[in-house]
Parts: structure tokens; sequence; C-alpha cells
């Protein structure tokens, strides 16, 4: 079968933090904006790929896919039935043949009828086939996290059930600039990736935004903010919540250090060990609830490699354990005042 | 849609029901018309118009922000709800997607806990947890309420099983949507109710759209009444009252001897598929407004009471206001109830409640678990 050039590759920059783009030809995008731009320009570059699911068409329901169809055709920007297994699958299929196939399941809560296709078909393609198959041109992307009024089905994080399946990788973004680098990276990767969006900042996280081609790369977590004293991990929209929160332990003269783990799975353990090893104290926080979730994981690892250095136990501040509830979300969901706290108590440990 | 309708004699009122289309069935065994009655004219009349202020009033609610989240309102489509409460009764079991609010109404709930609970009030139907997509109404049978589509559907076919299994008489009506229609778990789901006869009338609302995609753009097979297969099955106008009552009362008949069977009623929603769709972006303004003149359901029962003299308009406006009145009553009560309070966030998670540390926006508001 003749390979396709990838000539996007030679237009392509990688980096490995989006500071070290120099590039001026930038725009004022918000998330969304952020993504539409990845999809426009891998589906410019490359003629394989090609980006479905429900109400893509139209521009998607949160906007993500705005002109696309009216660009590309309804050969490659296409809607798909009601039926988030059948995409899931029908993703798989086409990457294995090639493809690069861009699926998209429109809240992360309705993933999990493709979740026996993603866990049990996806993830290990290429382990059961002795590398002769593989679907790393698929990208499930999703959209994930609290948004203010989603309740019990428009709200969940479902990052923990995937990052434990080997065999997958699963990327949460920051803001718009990390968002389109990190989702060409995605794209290109030849394994299959989750791309959860949150959708509480499509709207509301805007920044000047690289017009270029470039990816960011993965399992590479970023120190967003240096600190001394303790170290703050985080992804996706937590992220926003520790910076406010760092802000309060300031004024106590407690400096914060913020990792953006980006890539949660496989994450970039080493980034987190310097820190921990630097600062001697560690708070991990996501809105998912807190058994069995990311910050388990990060605990355990962290305190294997670090445990003369730590100074206090690793604390989870994290959503309660229980389904994510309906009026009670300013409650359930771990903001700067709990996380403050957090910090007091490491501090004074 | 003026269907020749003719008094018989002083007190029964006949009315030509339209053509069905039916799917391993013969059309001999449906019934060509049905008779009604100037009270239970008034009565269906009173309580579409009610569902209808309820479904207006939540949309004015929710601009207001004083409803949030996610909101799904069924104006247009009030005629299946209303048949399915006469024909059926509150021993069969029923069970719906997220377009639930009239079934709430009909099934036991009054107006006041349905917008409670839309508001999130501890009011609420389901104490406030559970928002518009989560009705539930244990004693007339009423299973809810469902967010992910397509997951009651199998859920329903269940409880089709403890009916047959309990030799009760009564069968299981599992709604779902035109969009529903293409889930995976509609098939697994109608085999088993084929292979073991269960009591299961699968009952599809095509009102033409799954959110903004048409039917034949996200169905090869659009027939939905024989998307069953060897299950039979029946179309017929979802927006008349009395269509959808003769044919349930039909369907429970043939769940009860013989197995499942597939209804779909076509019908129409004036809003969007929720209240962030403006619903004009794949259908036109014009094609809206043609289906609020020609096919509506209220409308057409209030022609039927208009030509056989059962009230005149004013009287009907009489009723219109009565309904309007109970809503806005219902409303105002529900703005001032309280929102249930923090402890409810980790209650009902187990059977037990489990003691938790909740932390309050304010740290003075917290809730320290209970010392064991």
């Amino acid at each position: 079968m003749q390979l396709l050039r990838r000539v996007y590759r030679f237009g392509s920059t990688k980096h490995r933090f989006a500071s070290d783009i120099t590039s001026t030809n930038r725009q004022k995008m918000n998330l969304f904006q952020a993504i539409n731009n990845a999809l426009d320009i891998e589906l410019g570059a490359n003629p394989k790929a090609l980006l479905f699911g429900e109400d893509v068409k139209f521009g998607g329901v949160f906007r993500c896919s705005q002109g696309l169809n009216e660009k590309y055709g309804t050969d490659r920007v296409f809607n798909t039935p009601l039926c988030e297994q059948g995409i899931g699958a029908f993703g798989i299929g086409l990457a294995s043949v090639g493809y690069t196939a861009i699926a998209e399941i429109q809240f992360g809560d309705y993933i999990f009828p493709a979740f026996d296709q993603i866990v049990n078909e996806a993830a290990k393609f290429r382990y059961r086939s002795g590398n002769q198959f593989n679907c790393g041109s698929l990208t499930i992307r999703s959209t994930w996290g609290a948004v203010g009024h989603g309740a019990l089905y428009h709200s969940q994080s479902p990052e923990a059930y995937f990052a434990h399946t080997p065999g997958l990788k699963v990327v949460v973004p920051r803001d718009p600039i990390q968002a389109k680098g990190l989702l060409l990276a995605s794209i290109r990767d030849k394994n299959p990736v989750i791309f959860f969006e949150p959708k509480a900042l499509y709207r509301n996280a805007e920044d000047e935004v690289p017009l270029d081609d470039y990816e960011l790369e993965l399992s590479k977590a970023e120190v967003v903010q240096q600190g001394k004293h303790i170290t703050l991990i985080g992804y996706g929209t937590s992220i926003r919540v520790l910076k406010e929160a760092s802000k309060l332990a300031e004024k106590d003269g407690v400096s914060c250090e913020i990792i953006d783990l980006q890539t949660i799975y496989p994450y970039d353990g080493q980034t987190l060990v310097d820190s921990v090893k630097k600062t001697g104290r560690c708070i991990i926080t996501h809105e998912a609830p807190q058994t069995c979730g990311m910050g388990a994981e990060l605990s355990a690892f962290i305190q294997e490699k670090c445990f003369l250095h730590l100074e206090a136990p690793i604390k989870r501040v994290a959503g309660y354990d229980t389904p994510f509830p309906l009026v009670h979300e300013p409650i359930y969901l771990p903001d700067k005042f709990k996380i403050y706290e957090a910090i007091k108590q490491s501090v004074n440990y | 849609m003026i269907f020749r309708i003719s008094r018989s004699c002083f007190s029964s009122i006949s009315v030509k029901l339209p053509p069905f289309k039916v799917h391993h069935l013969e059309l001999d065994q449906l019934p060509q018309t049905t008779t009604t009655t100037s009270a239970e004219l008034l009565a269906y009349y009173k309580s579409m118009q009610l569902q209808r202020r309820m479904e207006i009033a939540c949309d004015n609610l929710y601009k207001q922000r004083l409803i949030r989240g996610f909101l799904h309102l069924a104006d247009g489509q009030e005629s299946i709800y209303e048949g399915l409460h006469a024909a059926l009764t509150f021993d069969d079991c029923v069970i719906t997607a997220y377009r639930d609010h009239c079934i709430a109404l009909l099934r036991g709930d009054t107006p006041h806990q349905i917008i409670a609970e839309m508001m999130a009030k501890q009011t609420g139907s389901t104490k406030g947890k559970g928002g518009s997509m989560h009705y539930y109404k244990k004693a007339t049978n009423f299973y809810g309420g469902h967010g992910i589509v397509g997951a009651q559907i199998p859920l329903g076919t269940g409880l089709a099983f403890a009916q047959k299994y309990n030799k009760k008489p009564n069968v299981t009506l599992i709604m779902f949507g035109d969009g529903a229609a293409n889930q995976g778990q509609l098939y697994e789901a109608a085999n088993m109710a084929q292979l073991w006869h269960l009591p299961a009338i699968y009952f599809i609302e095509n009102n033409l759209f799954g959110m903004g995609t048409s039917i034949d753009r996200a169905s090869a097979n659009t027939k939905f009444y024989t998307r069953g297969d060897v299950i039979p099955g029946i179309q017929i106008d979802g927006n008349n009252v009395f269509q959808v009552r003769e044919t349930l009362k039909f369907a429970k008949k043939h769940c009860l001897e013989k197995g499942p069977i597939f209804i779909e009623a076509m019908t129409y929603r004036y809003h969007g598929h929720s209240m962030s769709d403006p619903g004009v972006t794949y259908r036109t303004r014009e094609e809206v407004q043609q289906q609020r003149k020609t096919r509506d359901c209220i409308n057409y029962v209030k022609n039927i009471i208009l030509e056989n003299k059962v009230a005149d308009e004013h009287q009907l406006e009489e009723i219109d206001n009565t309904a309007q009145n109970e809503i806005d009553i219902a409303v105002e009560q529900a703005k001032v109830d309280p929102v249930p309070p923090s402890t409810e966030l980790t209650t009902d998670v187990y059977v037990d409640n489990q003691n938790h540390f909740i932390r309050g926006i304010l740290y003075k508001d917290s809730i320290l678990p209970k010392s064991q």
C-alpha cells in the first residue's frame, strides 16, 4: 500500500513548551476556535483525515467544527447517527486501514457505550496482533468537566477510567494555545489518544494563539508557575483554580509551584518528582471523585520516588465520592478555598 | 386535519381515526373510529393545556436563569402523553428519556413539584437532586427520566420481564425518540423481548429530528415502526390523542397475548432539542409555524369541542386561564422554596448514608461527620 507522504511533517514544528514558539503570526482565539484551527490544519494537510460525530456537520454543539464541512466536504466531515459505540468502533476500523480518524463524542458522559470498544479493541489492537495492525491514527475528542450547571450527565471527568488502560493515551489541555498544540500532537501520535476538552473553557479561555502548524509534546508536564514551598498538580480547568489558590497562599508567604499534567496517561513522572524533591510537599487536584482518581495514582507514584523528601503527606483535593450533583455543584467541586486549606494543612504539618 | 365527526347520540361523540400503517399486522385488527364524550373532551383539553402552559412557563424560567442546566421541552407533543394516560393504568410501567415533564405531571406529580425540581428546590419531585431529566414516581410505576440516550430501553425491557414473571396483567411502555432508534441497545432489548414474549411496548416519538439531524440523515430505514424486524409495528399520528389512546389499548392487549410491539407516533416539537438549541438552524421558522397552524394537538381537540358545541370559545378561554393560573401559582411557590441542604450531596449514594465531612463554601457552613 502506497503510504501518503505527510507533507505537513515538514511544515509542522514540535515544541516542548508553548513559550518556545517564537512565531508572531498570532490571533486572539478562544478554546473552541483553537480546536477548530487545529482541525482545519490537519484536514488541510492530511487528505486521509476524517472528522465525524454527532452534529459535527453544522459546526458542532460547541462550534468546534464550524466551517469545516463547507471547506472539506461531507466525504470528510460528516454526521453519524446517535450511536457512541458505533462511532468509537467505526473510528477504530478506519484507523486500522490507515485513515486519520477523529471521532467526536459530544459529552464525556456519553462515552461509556463506546467504553468496551475503546478499552478492549482500540487499546489492545497493536498488542494482540503482534504489531501487524494498530489503530494509532485514531483520536477521540470529547468534552469534559464541570460547566456550572451540567449536573449528573453533562459534567463528568472520566479520564481515570481510560488512564487505567495501557495502550491508550489521555490528554487534557488547560488553555487554547496548549489545546491546539496538544490536539495536533494527539492526532499525529501513532497511538490511540483520547483528548478531553474542558467545556467550561470553550468560550471563557482566550489567548493569542499562533496560526502556524505546531505540536506540543505528549507525555510532558509543564511547570506553569515556579514556587519553593509546595507543589500543586492539576490539569484542565483545575489549573485556573490552583492559580487562584496560590494567590491566597502567597499572602501567607507560601510560594506554590503549579504543574499542569497535560498528558494524563502516560504521565510525565520526572517533572513531578523533580518538583516535589525541591518543595517537599504536594497537593493533587481534580474534579473527578477522589477514590481511584488520578490523584490516587500520582500520590502513590510520588511517595514511592520522593519518600525521604516529603515533609508532609501528599493531599488530594478532589470531588466527593458521589455522582456529580445538580444544585450542590459549588460544594462538590474542589475550589480555591479547599485547595488553600489543604496548602495550609500541608505547610503546617 | 379535520376528520368527519358526528353526534351519534346525546352523550357520545364519534371520532374518525386517521389511517394506520402496519407491519406484520392486519389493518382490520385496528379500529377506524372511536367514541368520546363531552366530559372527556374537556378533560383532555384542560390537561393538555396545563401541560402546554407548564412547558412554556419552564421556558420563561430558563430565560430568567431560574432553571439552569439542560432543559428539554415537549410542547407540541402533549397528545402523546394524554393518550398514554388515557389508555394505560398506573399499574402499567412507563419509562422514558429526558423529555419527561408532561409524563411526570400525568403520573401524579403536581406542577409545583415538577417546576420546583427543575429549579433544584427541596420540594421538587426528586428532592431537587435530579433536575429536569430525572423525574420518577414509584407509586404510579413511572420509572423516569433518563439522560443517556437509549439507556432506558433495555431497562424497560427488564421491567416488562418482571411483569410477565409475576404474571401481572400489565405492560411496560418504553418511550424513546427517533435519534435513540439508532442505538444498538434497542435491538439487543427488542430481541430479548421477542424471544421471551415480553409485554413491552417500544414507543417511538418521531418528531423528525434527532437534535439537529433529520431522520433521513440519521436512519437508513426511517419507517421506525418496522425497525423491530419480526416484531409487529404500527405507525400513527401522535398529534391525535384518540389515535394514541386506541393504539395503546390495542398494543396492551397484543402484548399480554403475544409479545412486544413497536409503535411509531409521528409528532413535532415546537422548541429545539433543548434550550441550548434555537431549533431553527436545521428547520425553517415557517415549518414550525405551519406545524402549529395545521397539526397542533390541542387545536385538534378544541375544534371537535367547538364543532360539537360542547363548549364555546369563552368557556375554553376560561379553562386556559385556570390552567395558566395554576401554573403561575406553582411557579411563585417554587421560587421561594429552599434548595436541598448540603447534607443531600452525600445521601442516597448507597443504601446506607455514609458519614462525610462536607466542606461548605464558607468554612462555618461545613457539615462535620457525626462522631462514631
